[in-house]
């Protein structure tokens, strides 16, 4: 354990003591005490009004992070079998967003999704409103009372929020699971080949079980971000997608000032979100230990 | 013999100009033990991948039981490879590895695809983990095995699906000395027993010689012979046959007549007969086949410039007329002392020129080339597939 370079360790434990363990140790006595500091759990329970906003948010994360994975895991794997240049151009492609400001992305997703942004306008100048007014009013029983469409309603709603969120955190999907796919042994594919099984069978029994340790960490590393965010709904939810993020952010800055409630609800989530690490990793433990062979 | 199982055909192969097989013909009876020898980069693996189906050859054609099968993937042919490391699935335990192949639906006879059941399954993988002497391993992960242990796992797995033929790519490769002499007579045993083809790839030349109803010598893409272990040995094609293949002075000679070859001036009576009269040739002469005897009584005269001390013989280097000699004896002869030798008919074999020619058996640089014998059979040979692809 004791190494002759341990003393350069030191800053970033320092580091670490100060701005991490300290502040959880904070948020905890927040979340117990009332704004006299006296000991109480009645943070908790006046937690049972927040419940849609915390289903919201783990409803919400839990389909990013499943999109991310049904995109992500296909484009990791035709990266990890094509050539060299392939993979080049790709993962280019892949970290180009990310030189940009994670805010300013999601604020350009606004401008392309608003009701006057650019698919709807799009669709306007293709004429496609007109169409569709056209049809809704030769088809409506009573004519007069159609209303005519001029926009498609994207900004604010659940599907914009998702959006965002596969948007902002699909590289942490691919980039994993793509690690992990592109150092498979070649043999052991040919292998499973030699013992008769099809393409199809080698990807179910072979490549899908060992690439199990990489979608793993992808799937940790998209949910637990999406599931507090605060400025992707913000943005692109457009104040009706409240999630966890939003509401703990009001505690602390917005009008519903209660830094005690927030601390409350943060360490909830918290716990909720180590939970679901915990068990998943338990999961596949099993798998990680044989790729380390 | 039994009837011819497997026919290579004009095979060549290519990769990307790189010309890694020249028309390659080869027929694998049923139930031998063939063996394809070479150095790094002569072809074998290529040749055992063509069988294996994991490659197409440019050119020629593969006909496995009189159908043609170049276009058959793996999957669908009766053929398993134990490969090189083995491949063995890190997620499965010993048990699942072996029961791999038996899990994967197979056409019935009425074409539909049809699972074997459970206890078949069980059967059968218990059955070879006793012909691999791996009983009571069967819930192992893979990653807990010796080296050993994996190679028989493989093993296992390839056979338990009971194909015609089983592919070896240097399954030895990895293992010390010690158990790669045991496994050589486990595989040897296997074989014979569950009667089926085996054709194994390797460069160690002992190995094939041990093992192999029949040897074939590859060299840059091309077979350079096939025959039976003691045909190959004693009757090389080639230079490069002879001096792959044991030890061997290759000496230059001009044939005078039949029986009677000529080597630095003198005649020696030989066995070869069928060619040219004063044709020139090649004369392979095995250190073991050398008698020492007194100089004067000797057909040739020679000063011995090296003594090596190799247990059960010397190794000596002996001088004649500027031409190196290895000899084998088990009597002393010092350094510098003059010597004369015999050399008997029967150890005498004459070959035609070739390309080889004049590029092996001489041993005036004896110590280095013995080093860089000794590395080959001890280092797996693990350049060949990254030399190939």
């Amino acid at each position: 354990m004791k190494n002759k370079l341990s003393g350069f360790a030191v800053p970033y434990v320092i580091w670490m003591a100060l701005f991490v363990v300290v502040p959880i140790l904070i948020m905890v006595m927040y979340a117990f005490t009332t704004s006299d500091f006296y000991a109480t759990a009645e943070n908790f329970s006046r937690m049972g009004a927040y419940l849609s906003v915390f289903v919201r948010s783990f409803r919400l994360a839990v389909i990013a992070t499943l999109v991310c994975l049904l995109i992500g895991y296909p484009m990791a794997y035709v990266m990890a079998k094509e050539g060299p240049g392939f993979q080049r151009m790709a993962m280019a492609l892949i970290m180009l967003p990310m030189w940009m400001n994670f805010l300013l992305r999601t604020y350009s997703w606004m401008s392309i999704l608003e009701n006057n942004g650019l698919i709807n306008q799009l669709f306007d100048r293709i004429g496609l409103f007109d169409l569709i007014n056209h049809i809704g009013l030769a088809v409506a029983s009573e004519p007069d009372k159609y209303i005519p469409i001029t926009h498609f309603q994207m900004i604010g709603t659940s599907g914009a929020v998702v959006l965002g969120m596969v948007y902002n955190y699909l590289p942490f999907m691919i980039l994993p699971i793509y690690s992990v796919i592109v150092k498979l042994d070649g043999s052991l594919l040919e292998a499973a080949h030699d013992l008769g099984a099809s393409s199809v069978t080698v990807f179910r029994k072979v490549i899908l079980p060992l690439s199990l340790p990489g979608v793993l960490s992808g799937v940790t590393m998209v949910f637990v971000p999406s599931v507090s965010t605060f400025a992707i709904s913000r943005l692109l939810g457009g104040g009706t997608q409240m999630m966890l993020g939003d509401l703990i952010e009001q505690q602390f800055l917005g009008g519903a000032y209660n830094p005690h409630l927030g601390a409350a609800i943060s360490m909830v989530m918290m716990v909720i979100v180590v939970v679901c690490m915990v068990v998943m990793n338990n999961f596949g433990e099993g798998e990680e230990q044989a790729v380390m062979l | 013999m039994s009837k011819d199982l497997i026919c290579l055909s004009g095979c060549s192969m290519a990769f990307d100009d790189v010309v890694v097989l020249d028309n390659v013909n080869l027929n694998i009876k049923d139930k031998e033990f063939l063996t394809l020898l070479g150095p790094s980069g002569c072809g074998k693996t290529t040749t055992l991948r063509i069988i294996g189906g994991f490659q197409t050859p440019t050119s020629g054609d593969i006909m496995f039981d009189g159908v043609r099968i170049n276009d058959v993937p793996p999957h669908k042919r009766t053929i398993n490879t134990v490969f090189q490391k083995y491949a063995l699935f890190p997620h499965l335990n010993v048990y699942e590895n072996i029961a791999f192949g038996l899990r994967i639906p197979k056409p019935g006879p009425d074409g539909k695809k049809v699972s074997l059941p459970e206890e078949e399954i069980d059967r059968r993988v218990m059955e070879m983990l006793e012909v691999v002497n791996l009983k009571g391993f069967e819930k192992r992960r893979v990653s807990q095995l010796s080296g050993g242990q994996q190679q028989r796992v493989a093993i296992a797995r390839a056979l338990v699906n009971r194909p015609k033929v089983l592919l070896l790519d240097e399954p030895l490769g990895a293992l010390d000395l010690k158990l790669r002499k045991d496994m050589q007579n486990e595989l040897k045993r296997i074989q014979q027993a569950m009667e089926i083809t085996f054709v194994y790839v390797t460069h160690d030349q002992e190995e094939a010689l041990a093992m192999s109803d029949t040897v074939v010598v590859m060299d840059g893409g091309r077979i350079q012979q096939i025959g039976t272990p003691e045909d190959i040995y004693n009757e090389p094609q080639n230079a490069f046959v002879a001096d792959f293949i044991g030890e061997s002075n290759i000496i230059d000679g001009i044939m005078r007549s039949d029986g009677v070859v000529e080597i630095f001036n003198r005649r020696f009576a030989c066995l070869d007969k069928g060619f040219d009269k004063d044709e020139a040739v090649d004369v392979v002469i095995r250190p073991e086949d050398v008698d020492i005897v007194p100089e004067d009584q000797g057909q040739l005269k020679g000063t011995v410039t090296n003594v090596t001390f190799k247990g059960m013989q010397y190794d000596i280097i002996v001088d004649f007329y500027g031409f190196k000699w290895l000899i084998q004896t088990t009597d002393l002869s010092p350094v510098g002392s003059r010597i004369g030798i015999k050399i008997d008919p029967d150890g005498i074999h004459v070959m035609k020129k070739s390309e080889y020619s004049g590029m092996f058996g001489d041993y005036s640089s004896y110590s280095e080339e013995y080093e860089e014998i000794g590395d080959v059979s001890i280092e797996p040979d693990e350049e060949e597939s990254g030399d190939e692809e």
